[in-house]
């Protein structure tokens, strides 16, 4: 329980479905804020304590568990392992990975619960022994995409109840519950960047280091200060000194960390058609080995684009039906089959 | 059914406490008052004095009513600080394991100032810290009754090092209150605090007893309404409903204490029993708290579990943001900070029963293995 509303109606829907519920807040920051800023950050207090009256409100029992230290080694210092290695992390997923659908619910097994329960969009659908994770009855919040690492075993111990509604309804039903958090402003951007300037987190984490933008000719156009300040598809904060010769604008399309380089060049050149990628996991309970149609996204909120997807125990390799732009490795594709999430992996190379 | 074992924290209120706040809470009249009104809520008011002084062992000058157990110790070590410092002495001493009422006045004059007096495995102030005393000390505070271990100090030993290096000597009764025998006069202690909800009494009022001529500074500024010392409208009930409660627990107390005294031991006895289980703080200790290290266990997920199994318990340390941090007072007896996470306090009081020490042993039996599974 975030503090949030959907969390919050998520806890309403199974103490109304008469489950025995406890709500659980994670700390995740070592030391948190006392109060939000609007819709940025997570885990002030003033979060905590909004958990914990609608826990009140709710008649159920409350615990903060203390995940900071677990949160600091598996999730912030991956993601700017992530970015020190010029790619693009994904942190929520990476959470719901190793903390909410691990940590969380291997302590919460093991104390004697059954599952965990959370306010994500998506729908879950168990069928002869095997649970299936698809996307949301609402488009505009479906979540799926952050749930696609999720395993049949993880996946079989979760339960979302705000699958089957749209956010207006769970605010709604948030107020007609009597929750004062009926109106709080959604989350956005990243919870331990709390003042959302991610260029100026990393540049703290990993310090500055000059190096050169060079464009698809190897000739320098420019100078930063990291590139790990920067993502495949950036078109903003590029600050060339050379005017590209067709006048048009540039985007970042590849990132060197070994020689910190950071190479610039038009729009065109970011079309993707293939896309690599590694350490597949699957959703479903047969992995999807050989080729076949689907569907992938590799952002949250991205769209879904047909493709023909061919994986084999280590790696997918996806080619589009249209090319896509701006693909950054270390992004997660998630392949789906119609609605239903089948798998993920992490883009290695796309070309 | 609720099974509460967690008195020190906080104690249900005593039928006579609810009875004496009542009767007092009606009355019209500031005590300050020098109207008929007035006269009656002062006269209540004194009563109340008496009847809290007969019980400790203090003369009725000597009870300054404050609004509970932390303002008593803040008052006694910042208010001793303040007059020390006018008279060239500028530290406070106390142990290592304070109430943070005390611990964190003293770390907030500043580390200069704060002289800490290091503790042995049990949590007892050693002869060798209390050696250190000298004349920049204007204050010893040292704990009567550990609020988390329930550990007894000898405060025979630190009144006798005080009196050495010319500083008063303070101690936080609250713990002791009800528990053990507690006789101001007799004690030769400059100032005790002591706490009404720990004993059955309403939430909201406590006292310093300062011995006569005793000279602390107010912390607080306002009309002086007690003993020029301590200042706001003295709260008539609640002091009445604190004293009808400290005359019925130490009236009880003797009997009280060899009751709980033998419930402690069973639980000691049963927990001893389990494997990796240790029972903190000597053999020196209250009869009514009983302080466990479950070795391999946060104490955060058996207190989840013991919650859900009907019962009422806490780890007796600091908790921040709703999480549990390691106890302090654990470190400072030199153990692991695994172990100063995996501890819990269980408390007793009047309303304690050997059926509770039974199911609740019995309750930890099956849930120490769950809480080890679960810390992985």
């Amino acid at each position: 329980m975030s503090g949030g509303v959907d969390s919050s109606v998520a806890a309403a829907r199974l103490v109304g479905d008469g489950h025995e519920v406890t709500g659980v807040h994670l700390a995740l920051n070592r030391n948190p804020q006392t109060y939000r800023s609007g819709a940025r950050g997570c885990c002030s207090l003033e979060d905590s304590n909004d958990a914990l009256r609608v826990a009140d409100t709710l008649g159920i029992p409350f615990h903060v568990w203390d995940l900071s230290e677990r949160f600091a080694a598996d999730v912030v210092a991956d993601f700017v392992a992530e970015y020190a290695a010029g790619r693009t992390p994904n942190p929520c997923l990476r959470c719901n990975e190793r903390i909410k659908f691990a940590a969380v619910l291997d302590r919460g097994l093991a104390l004697g619960f059954d599952a965990v329960a959370t306010g994500h969009y998506a729908r879950l659908e168990t069928t002869g022994g095997e649970t299936r994770l698809y996307r949301a009855a609402d488009a505009a919040k479906d979540q799926s995409y952050v749930l696609g690492v999720l395993t049949q075993a993880q996946l079989a111990r979760s339960l979302f109840p705000l699958y089957g509604s749209v956010k207006a309804d769970v605010r709604a039903e948030a107020a007609a519950l009597g929750l004062r958090v009926a109106a709080k402003p959604d989350s956005h951007d990243i919870c331990f960047i709390a003042d959302g300037d991610t260029a100026g987190f990393l540049r703290r984490e990993l310090g500055e280091r000059p190096g050169q933008i060079v464009d698809t000719a190897g000739a320098v156009v420019g100078g930063h200060d990291g590139h790990h300040q920067f993502t495949v598809g950036q078109r903003k904060g590029l600050r060339l000194g050379t005017p590209a010769p067709d006048g048009r604008p540039r985007y970042v399309l590849g990132i060197s960390p070994v020689t910190n380089t950071v190479t610039v060049g038009p729009h065109d050149a970011l079309a993707v058609a293939h896309i690599e990628a590694i350490r597949p996991t699957w959703a479903v309970a047969e992995p999807r080995l050989g080729a076949w149609r689907g569907l992938v996204q590799v952002r949250a909120h991205g769209e879904p684009m047909a493709a023909t997807i061919e994986a084999d125990a280590d790696r997918v390799r996806i080619t589009l039906d249209e090319p896509a732009f701006g693909i950054a490795p270390g992004q997660a594709a998630v392949t789906y089959d119609g609605d239903l999430v089948v798998g993920a992996a992490t883009i290695a190379a796309a070309a | 059914m609720r099974r509460h074992l967690d008195h020190a924290a906080t104690a249900p209120l005593r039928p006579v406490a609810e009875a004496a706040w009542a009767a007092a809470a009606s009355l019209v009249g500031n005590p300050s008052s020098t109207h008929a009104s007035g006269r009656r809520a002062r006269a209540r008011l004194e009563d109340a004095r008496e009847q809290l002084a007969d019980a400790v062992g203090a003369h009725p000058t000597e009870v300054v009513f404050t609004s509970g157990g932390t303002e008593a110790d803040n008052l006694a070590v910042l208010g001793g600080a303040a007059a020390g410092a006018a008279l060239g002495r500028p530290r406070v001493a106390a142990s290592t394991v304070e109430h943070p009422a005390v611990a964190q006045a003293v770390a907030s004059l500043g580390a200069d100032r704060a002289h800490w007096l290091a503790v042995d495995a049990d949590g007892v102030v050693t002869p060798r810290a209390l050696a250190t005393l000298d004349a920049s000390v204007a204050v010893v505070s040292v704990v009567a009754v550990n609020n988390e271990t329930g550990t007894l100090q000898p405060l025979d030993a630190v009144l006798a090092a005080g009196r050495r290096a010319g500083a008063l000597v303070h101690s936080d009764a609250v713990q002791a209150l009800g528990h053990v025998p507690l006789v101001f006069a007799a004690s030769g202690l400059d100032a005790m605090s002591l706490s009404a909800h720990k004993i059955g009494g309403p939430v909201g009022v406590g006292a310093l007893v300062v011995r006569r001529g005793v000279r602390l500074a107010p912390v607080t500024f306002g009309g002086g309404q007690e003993a020029r010392l301590r200042s706001g409208t003295v709260p008539v009930a609640l002091a009445a409903g604190f004293a009808a409660a400290a005359a019925e627990a130490v009236a009880e107390q003797q009997g009280e204490a060899e009751r709980l005294g033998r419930l402690r031991a069973d639980l000691v006895g049963g927990l001893t029993a389990l494997d990796g289980v240790v029972v903190n703080g000597g053999d020196r200790v209250s009869p009514a708290i009983c302080h466990a290290t479950v070795t391999g266990c946060r104490a955060d997920d058996l207190l989840l579990l013991l919650d859900a199994e009907g019962f009422d318990c806490s780890t007796g340390s600091a908790c921040a943001a709703g999480v549990h941090q390691p106890s302090d007072v654990l470190l400072a007896m030199g153990r692991s900070e695994a172990d100063a996470a995996a501890s819990l306090r269980f408390s007793f009081g009047p309303s304690t029963t050997a059926d509770d020490v039974t199911a609740l042993l019995a309750a930890l039996g099956d849930l120490v293995p769950r809480a080890r599974a679960a810390a992985g």
